[in-house]
């Protein structure tokens, strides 16, 4: 049996994240992770750093987002220096698109809200004339857009790759291929069984996406997690149009232009459908009419983790106090908190009361009368 | 607007119109559907231009070739629907077929959907392939079909397989004659392939090798070096091929070549069939993937059948016979023919499928690709859309990448313009070598949609229709 | 690189790199161009290295041109049609 100081389950980005930011700081970590062809929510995600509208109704969610958008030009340093790898950070201020104007006062009025909520970060409404100066040939069917400064992008799939490099280069295993049968609580520690062989540590993360659910239990937590799947297209690279991050379409760092946004409950297909492909187009060539020329390379659809609420979950047992959950839908913004300041919280043993907000308690709403 | 059609084809090789014409005489309403402007596939590509206005050319190209008239006249007097010059760029599951020409898009629902794509070239990555100059020999080929072009610079065919000495001969025939052929088989190759021959000899089997013997005793007569058991091919230049080196007969030795033709074989063309979703099996003897096919083309997906070399390499004729297998079968599918006609009505071609195949397994032995090609050393590109090196690939399995869709994540291998044609084949088997098991085991790339790019406006424009 | 087996089919007038090349009816784009003596068709956009046609039948996609203004498209799967306007792709494609 191997013994660690922390085992996280999942290594896809918020397993990542966690595990390399607990390396960094000098833990004995592994990540158990599945094989080639699991549900990888990590793969699937569209890449933004966003901000803008998180957590309109959550404070807590709200501030979490913004502090991780804070740390990830650090988490963007760390992750070159200690992999070598640039993850095309980018933080020009994004922007969400209306395409009318009951959509843009609607918007505003959102905006106004989450500033009453959770203080004023810059977010403002830019009207149609402000949208075309800051982004030439954006179609005419857009009514306006509200802009947020720190607002961003990066690449996922390069921040994921980074993230196992750094964790291998801190010292810190990465165990493919071993999906996790079962977890059992012994005194201070957990024994994890995957296959033949078994894990223990005294700290344990669940951060297995989708596979959380079944996994919660084992030590004392609810992880209600579900699919909701999200289709995306990719283009040939074109030259740049678009250096903003926006909620439908982005343009990264090689020059393909993505386009996504969809949101489907269909259980666990992570196949793509032409109708849903065709609206993405079509907004897409409705926000930027000289992409109608651009040749779309590759369709995917994924499934994003979804709890019944939306915002995340973090959580430590209280009945195994050294077991704790994390999943989130946005493993790209959160990635720099979840490294550089869930992670230690973590190791510390203790989550402070800022995470309170996010027990899966939330969602046992009593039995109306 | 959405067709429902008894059966669709798509390719317009041997296999796919020998199947639709079969189809359209027992009264199926059957669209066969082809990226090219006019039938014949590859392997009779261009069949009807060249004997319309090269007659000249059908000497050049042999007998094999002048076949194709045979098989396009039959497909055209049968009353298939032909669709020319229409990309087929997503099929689901439920056979739903989405096609672009024009530039415009539409969808095709069909009851029975047999899948003739046919075969690629296996890709040869040695030093320099990535260089203008260097192609494949099939391309070669292409040329003097599609156009009636020859080399006219100095030019080496290399590698292995029935196909270099065809198109040497063919070559020759045109007033081309190659700097030498570079043959990469062994003698451990030839000793191997021995304990197959009586098998080969069976059937059409015997004929085919007395012709290759023929063909093989033709180039050497007409002066052209040959070599044998060659090694370590790299093609060098600046920008462009100038010269290929190699090891002959404990030899190095370097020619001058501006053209340089490769070939390892040809292997089952993948794409369409995994983006349906079909099972593929791993063909030890092929060294290739391929769809797992029942003996009528049947795939695991219902109502797919899949017909020609892209089942399983076995040539031109024998693809004639399994075209014709899988329309039988389509037909008893959609209820025009019982279990028992459609049994009595195949026997012929079953036995002449059986025929065309004896010799397969002689020639996979005699002509297998080389070690070094399947898994190539560290410098060398293996995805050539995104300049991929296989040392990059081996990097990411030692960093706990298991497959070729976590490599894909990792290294953007098969991500490119050709969406992992050309690279998918080798990524597959170098990651199996890297991590001690079978291709099998590691797998392949998953295959989205569009098959070949589509245009954004194009798509936002589809009519949904119902 | 190539030359023609025979004189017969219409001749087309095309132009590539603003350079007049002449092919033939059947031709496709690729076999015209490599006819004309061209050999390498793009760079590519990663390292701006030069490609040309490797496979001529769809598969490589090495072969990548702008016809028309139009970038991205198989050389090796566009019939030459007289008149067009060929030009080398250089990485990344203009959105027009």
């Amino acid at each position: 049996m191997s013994a660690f100081d922390l085992i996280v389950i999942g290594g896809g980005l918020v397993g990542g994240a966690i595990a390399w930011g607990a390396a960094a700081r000098g833990a004995a970590v592994v990540v158990l992770d599945e094989g080639d062809v699991a549900f990888r929510a990590a793969r699937g995600n569209f890449g933004l750093v966003w901000v803008q509208s998180k957590g309109a109704g959550m404070p807590p969610y709200a501030h979490w987002s913004r502090r991780s958008a804070e740390l990830w030009p650090a988490l963007a340093a760390r992750m070159r220096e200690a992999s070598g790898a640039d993850v095309a950070l980018e933080q020009p201020g994004g922007l969400h698109f209306c395409f009318s104007e009951a959509e843009l006062e609607a918007r505003a009025d959102l905006i106004r809200r989450m500033h009453n909520e959770s203080g004023d970060i810059g977010t403002r409404i830019v009207d149609r004339a402000e949208l075309r100066a800051m982004v030439p040939g954006i179609g005419d069917r857009v009514a306006g857009a509200s802009f947020c400064p720190i607002d961003g992008h990066a690449n996922p799939l390069f921040l994921l790759r980074a993230l196992h490099s750094a964790l291998l280069r801190a010292g810190g295993a990465y165990r493919p291929g071993h999906g996790v049968d079962l977890i059992t609580p012994d005194g201070g520690a957990f024994i994890v069984r995957s296959g033949a062989e078994s894990f223990t540590a005294p700290k344990l993360v669940i951060a297995a996406g989708l596979g959380s659910r079944r996994l919660a239990p084992m030590v004392g937590l609810e992880m209600p997690v579900s699919p909701l799947r999200g289709q995306i297209l990719v283009t040939e690279r074109v030259k740049p149009l678009l250096h903003y991050a926006t909620h439908i379409l982005r343009q990264t760092a090689e020059g393909s232009v993505m386009a996504g946004d969809s949101q489907e409950d269909v259980g666990f297909d992570a196949a793509t459908t032409v109708p849903v492909t065709r609206a993405i187009a079509a907004r897409a060539v409705m926000t930027f009419p000289a992409l109608a020329e651009a040749r779309i390379v590759r369709m995917w659809g994924a499934l994003r983790v979804m709890t019944p609420d939306g915002f995340p979950i973090y959580e430590q047992s209280a009945r195994y106090p050294g077991a704790f959950a994390a999943t989130c839908h946005s493993g790209v913004t959160l990635a720099a908190a979840h490294a550089l300041d869930l992670a230690p919280s973590i190791l510390d043993g203790a989550l402070p009361a800022k995470f309170d907000a996010f027990k899966s308690s939330r969602f046992d709403v009593p039995a109306r009368g | 607007m959405s067709d429902r059609l008894d059966a669709v084809v798509i390719g317009a090789g041997p296999a796919g119109l020998a199947c639709a014409a079969l189809l359209a005489a027992h009264g199926a309403t059957v669209r066969l559907a082809d990226e090219q402007a006019e039938p014949g596939g590859q392997i009779y590509r261009g069949i009807g231009r060249i004997a319309a206005e090269h007659p000249g050319m059908l000497d050049v190209l042999g007998e094999d070739y002048a076949r194709g008239q045979a098989i396009v006249a039959a497909f055209k007097a049968s009353g298939a629907e032909y669709r020319p010059s229409t990309l087929v760029w997503h099929v689901t599951p439920e056979r739903e077929i989405w096609v672009s020409c024009n530039g415009r898009s539409e969808v095709w629902n069909a009851r029975a959907l047999v899948v003739a794509t046919g075969a690629m070239e296996r890709p040869v990555p040695v030093p320099g392939w990535t260089l203008p100059g260097v192609m494949t020999v099939g391309a070669v080929q292409i040329m003097l079909k599609s156009a009636a072009l020859a080399p006219h610079a100095r030019f080496v065919l290399a590698g292995s397989g029935p196909l270099v000495w065809l198109v040497a001969k063919q070559c020759l025939a045109a007033g081309a004659k190659p700097e030498a052929v570079l043959d990469t088989s062994t003698g451990a190759d030839q000793l191997s392939a021995l304990r197959h021959l009586p098998m080969a000899l069976r059937g059409a089997g015997a004929r085919l090798l007395f012709k290759g013997l023929a063909m093989i005793g033709a180039v050497q007569r007409s002066g052209v070096p040959v070599f044998r058991g060659v090694s370590g091919i790299r093609i060098e230049g600046a920008a462009e091929a100038e010269s290929v080196a190699f090891r002959a007969g404990g030899s190095d030795r370097r020619i001058p070549a501006r053209i340089v033709a490769l070939h390892e074989g040809v292997i089952p063309a993948q794409q369409m069939t995994r983006l349906i979703g079909c099972a593929h099996v791993w063909d030890e003897g092929q060294r290739c993937f391929r769809p797992d096919v029942d003996e009528w083309g049947s795939s695991s997906v219902d109502g797919v059948l899949v017909a020609g070399d892209g089942a399983g390499i076995f040539g031109a004729r024998a693809a004639e016979h399994a075209g014709r297998l899988a329309a039988l079968e389509a037909l008893r599918r959609i209820g025009r023919l019982s279990a028992k006609e459609r049994d009595a009505l195949a026997r012929d071609d079953r036995r002449a499928l059986a025929s065309q195949r004896a010799i397969r397994r002689f020639l996979d032995r005699l002509y297998p690709p080389p070690a070094s090609i399947r898994a190539p050393a560290d410098e060398i590109v293996v995805c050539r859309c995104e300049e991929v090196t296989a040392g990059a690939v081996r990097d990411a399995v030692r960093q706990g990448c298991m497959g070729p869709n976590q490599a894909k994540a990792f290294l953007r291998v098969g991500m490119g313009p050709c969406q992992g044609r050309l690279c998918g084949p080798v990524v597959s088997e170098v990651i199996a070598a890297a991590r001690g098991i079978t291709p099998a085991e590691a797998g392949y790339y998953r295959i989205r949609p569009p098959l070949k790019p589509i245009g954004l406006g194009e798509l936002a424009a589809v009519e949904l229709g119902e | 690189m190539f030359r023609r087996v025979d004189e017969a089919g219409a001749v087309l007038r095309l132009e590539f790199e603003g350079e007049a090349v002449l092919a033939r009816e059947g031709d496709s784009v690729a076999a015209a161009l490599l006819a004309a003596g061209a050999r390498a068709f793009r760079d590519t956009a990663i390292s701006a290295s030069p490609r040309g046609p490797y496979c001529m039948m769809g598969v490589c996609f090495e072969c990548l041109v702008e016809i028309d203004g139009i970038a991205n498209r198989q050389a090796c799967m566009v019939p030459a049609a007289d008149g067009m306007k060929i030009r080398r792709q250089r990485g990344a494609r203009e959105a027009a």
